[in-house]
């Protein structure tokens, strides 16, 4: 019965996360950008912009100039997700890589600077007077849920250890269509519920920062409205124009 | 005594330690409301029509604003990317100028953004509808219209919270985008469509008819001969290798006026044939400041025509701020191709481009000492530094006016890490602000930027700001008197240039090689 629950569940959050999050790619790749507004200076090559955007995602480059704490906070947040991530692929890989099994104790630690990266964002929403004006509710449940997330992960590898076996056999068999049941323990349905409500609600909420950011037309857009010719794609072309 | 009057004078006594140590401290806990009084007149319908938007709200203005919202997410994708990805991460919170000088939490960029995207949350998206109250959605009530139009012209458009924000968001986007919505249910603001308006019609901001512009710059030409004692012209609708087109301030404010003739004594030397242009007399376009990319375009439209009729070779900018971006990023778009111009020039280039160019091919000569009263500093204009180039390279606009005024003022500084290039403070009056109605928003703006001034005033005796934007220069002639400066303390960057050029065959040339051959004569004694 658990099994099928979360068999479900975790069919019904993939469709949604992926086919959402392909949808939202969609919506911000046609909509068109009536007009170059780089926020200058800004990169005049392809190149230049590529390079833009990589300091950009990974690096956090313009939050850097902005705010030292939320780039820490931030930073801790992501490069520990990232490492979290690749640790988690064992989990769908059979065999497992060996880049994979190498980054394993990375992995196991970055849940503690997960979790800390997620709590000092909590702590600057709840403390600093202008960060609590702009927060919803929804913005401290989103951290919340992370924590959740991280807390329930972390309780598996620190306190209470998991089948972790029959974890990976789970959602290999999700994958292959042949399920394996799934290992009973709370901190783990805590888990995997939390991570399947993460995905289903990403392509809905602010989460879509993540592949919005590759279509910010203020960063990704090449400086040289002079040296190139850009037809708007809302305004008519200037032989159809009546002149006054 | 109102807090403006405590910033002006500088008191200090309240406040916190920080203060004392960091010149551009601002109290950063926010104050609800503090500038919701703060309203700048709205249009009359005569001033809304010409635009082609109603003229007053229409019964059905809700289904009218949500079809306008739903047209532009469609369209435009800074605005729909924008209000999508914002996390609320708070690092623009305290960049804004008009929170640093007001406190009002939505004058934060993304309070002020938040103001639509509750709304946009509301009826565009399933959580804003399902649950609005988690994800602070809300409806669409005429209280806040009337909070979007309050707020959305308080703004400038500056683009100081995109160099900051991790995902790029411009807050100027949304305003213009308010503005545009805001317009097509009668709302508008009077000055800024007053003034799109008077383009049409006339040709420039200020209404200047061309007989007007005709004797004002025969005035000038005059002015120029007894400076100088040579001729040199100001020509108007004259067949021309360069159109020179220029904010119509240029043409009779203070110090702007200084500034054109600092470009005819350019054009002079260089042994330029230019003309400037009554029917395109004017550089601003005011429909930027309002999001409408067709009245953008109607005036866009002007130059180009201007260029055509008038068989110039090459279009050059003057000094103004807005336009340059107007100009610089989207003249081709919205008027262009201009194949029929001279390809060796870029289309098109800005007045500074061109001098830099000259002084580099050794053609103008100059007296820097003519300028040895002033102790400078230069104020980055918002939309030069962040929505514009200059030269060949990233940044070269802020290179460029830098190094003409090191080639004729001896006495330079920087104010402020953090106030300057592409950081730099708005002046306050920018994005169509610069109305006497919105005075105490203007002056609460400007405070950021005149607490940074003041600094290297005390640490270097600073006594005079050039600027190479109209409203700029304009809105610092209003502030700077409150900070214990003169009017004419706020100077055009061309106005330096006309002070210190020597014109081949002037009396400041005669009276230098007298000089020189004085000097001479003592060398050989």
């Amino acid at each position: 019965m658990l099994t099928t629950v979360y068999a479900l569940l975790f069919y019904v959050a993939f469709v949604i996360f992926v086919g959402g999050i392909a949808y939202r790619i969609w919506e911000y790749k046609k909509t068109p950008v009536p007009l170059k507004i780089p926020t200058t200076p800004a990169p005049t090559t392809r190149v230049g912009v590529l390079w833009r955007m990589f300091k950009e995602v990974l690096f956090f480059e313009s939050l850097w100039k902005s705010n030292k704490w939320i780039w820490i906070f931030a930073q801790l947040f992501h490069a520990s997700l990232w490492l979290i991530i690749i640790r988690h692929l064992r989990y769908f890989l059979q065999p497992v890589p060996e880049l994979i099994a190498l980054a394993q104790p990375f992995g196991k630690y970055a849940g503690l600077t997960f979790v800390l990266g997620a709590l000092g964002l909590l702590a600057r929403r709840m403390f600093v007077a202008r960060v609590r004006y702009i927060s919803a509710p929804s913005d401290y449940l989103m951290l919340l849920l992370f924590l959740g997330i991280g807390i329930s992960g972390l309780m598996m590898t620190f306190v209470t250890r998991t089948d972790v076996v029959g974890v990976k056999a789970f959602f290999l068999g999700l994958m292959t269509f042949n399920w394996q049941p799934l290992p009973n323990s709370p901190q783990l349905l805590l888990h995997l519920g939390l991570v399947a409500l993460w995905m289903i609600i990403f392509p809905f909420s602010k989460l879509v920062h993540a592949p919005g950011v590759f279509f910010s037309p203020t960063r990704n857009a090449v400086d040289d409205p002079r040296e190139r010719f850009y037809q708007s794609p809302v305004l008519p072309p200037i032989d159809q124009v009546p002149q006054e | 005594m109102s807090d403006l009057e405590k910033n002006a004078q500088g008191v200090t006594d309240e406040l916190p330690q920080e203060a004392k140590e960091d010149p551009l401290y601002f109290n950063p806990e926010p104050k609800e409301g503090a500038s919701a009084h703060i309203q700048s007149y709205k249009a009359a319908p005569e001033f809304q029509e010409p635009l082609g938007y109603p003229g007053e709200l229409p019964p059905d203005w809700k289904e009218r604003v949500l079809g306008k919202m739903e047209e532009m997410r469609g369209k435009v994708r800074s605005f729909r990317l924008f209000l999508d990805i914002c996390v609320k991460c708070g690092a623009c919170t305290d960049k804004c100028h008009y929170y640093m000088g007001t406190s009002d939490p939505k004058n934060m960029p993304v309070g002020r953004q938040d103001l639509l995207r509750s709304v946009y949350r509301r009826y565009f998206t399933l959580p804003g509808k399902w649950f609005p109250s988690l994800v602070g959605a809300r409806e669409l009530t005429e209280d806040v219209l009337e909070e979007w139009y309050t707020y959305y012209f308080q703004c400038s458009e500056c683009r100081r919270c995109s160099v900051f924000c991790p995902y790029g968001i411009d807050t100027a986007e949304i305003t213009m985008a308010a503005r545009e919505i805001l317009d097509s249910v009668g709302v508008g603001m009077k000055y800024t469509n007053e003034i799109i308006g008077k383009v049409f019609k006339v040709g420039n901001n200020l209404g200047l008819p061309k007989p007007a512009l005709e004797s004002t710059l025969e005035d000038l030409e005059e002015e120029i001969e007894e400076d100088t004692g040579v001729k040199v012209r100001i020509p108007l609708d004259e067949p021309a290798d360069i159109l020179l087109v220029t904010p119509s301030a240029d043409f009779f404010a203070e110090p702007h006026i200084d500034g054109l003739i600092g470009y005819a004594k350019v054009f002079h030397a260089t042994g330029a044939k230019w003309t400037l242009s009554s029917y395109a007399s004017e550089a601003a376009n005011f429909a930027m400041f309002i999001g409408s990319y067709e009245n953008m375009r109607r005036i866009a439209l002007r130059i180009r025509k201007a260029a055509i009729d008038l068989g110039v070779k090459r279009i050059i900018i003057g000094e103004c701020g807005h336009a340059w971006r107007a100009a610089y990023q989207f003249l081709n778009t919205l008027a262009g191709p201009f194949d029929f111009l001279d390809p060796n020039y870029p289309v098109p280039q800005h007045i500074c481009e061109y001098t830099w160019d000259a002084i580099q091919k050794g053609l103008l000569k100059f007296d820097k000492s003519q300028n040895d009263w002033i102790k400078l500093t230069y104020h980055d204009s918002c939309n030069v530094a962040r929505a514009s180039r200059m030269g060949d390279y990233p940044g070269g606009q802020f290179d460029i006016p830098r190094n003409i005024i090191k080639a004729v003022c001896n006495h330079y500084y920087e104010m402020p890490e953090g106030t300057t290039r592409e950081e730099t403070l708005c002046c306050g009056g920018g994005g169509g602000l610069l109305t006497d109605d919105l005075m105490e928003l203007r002056k609460k703006g400007g405070s950021p930027r005149m607490k940074a001034l003041k600094h290297v005033t005390e640490e270097y005796g600073v006594n005079k700001m050039a600027a190479i934007c109209a409203i700029c220069k304009t809105q610092f002639a209003k502030v700077m008197p409150d900070y214990g400066y003169a009017v004419d303390d706020i100077m055009s960057v061309h106005q330096l240039v006309s002070n210190a050029i020597i014109l081949p065959g002037s009396m400041q040339e005669k009276e230098l090689m007298g000089e020189d051959a004085e000097n001479a004569v003592d060398a050989a004694e």
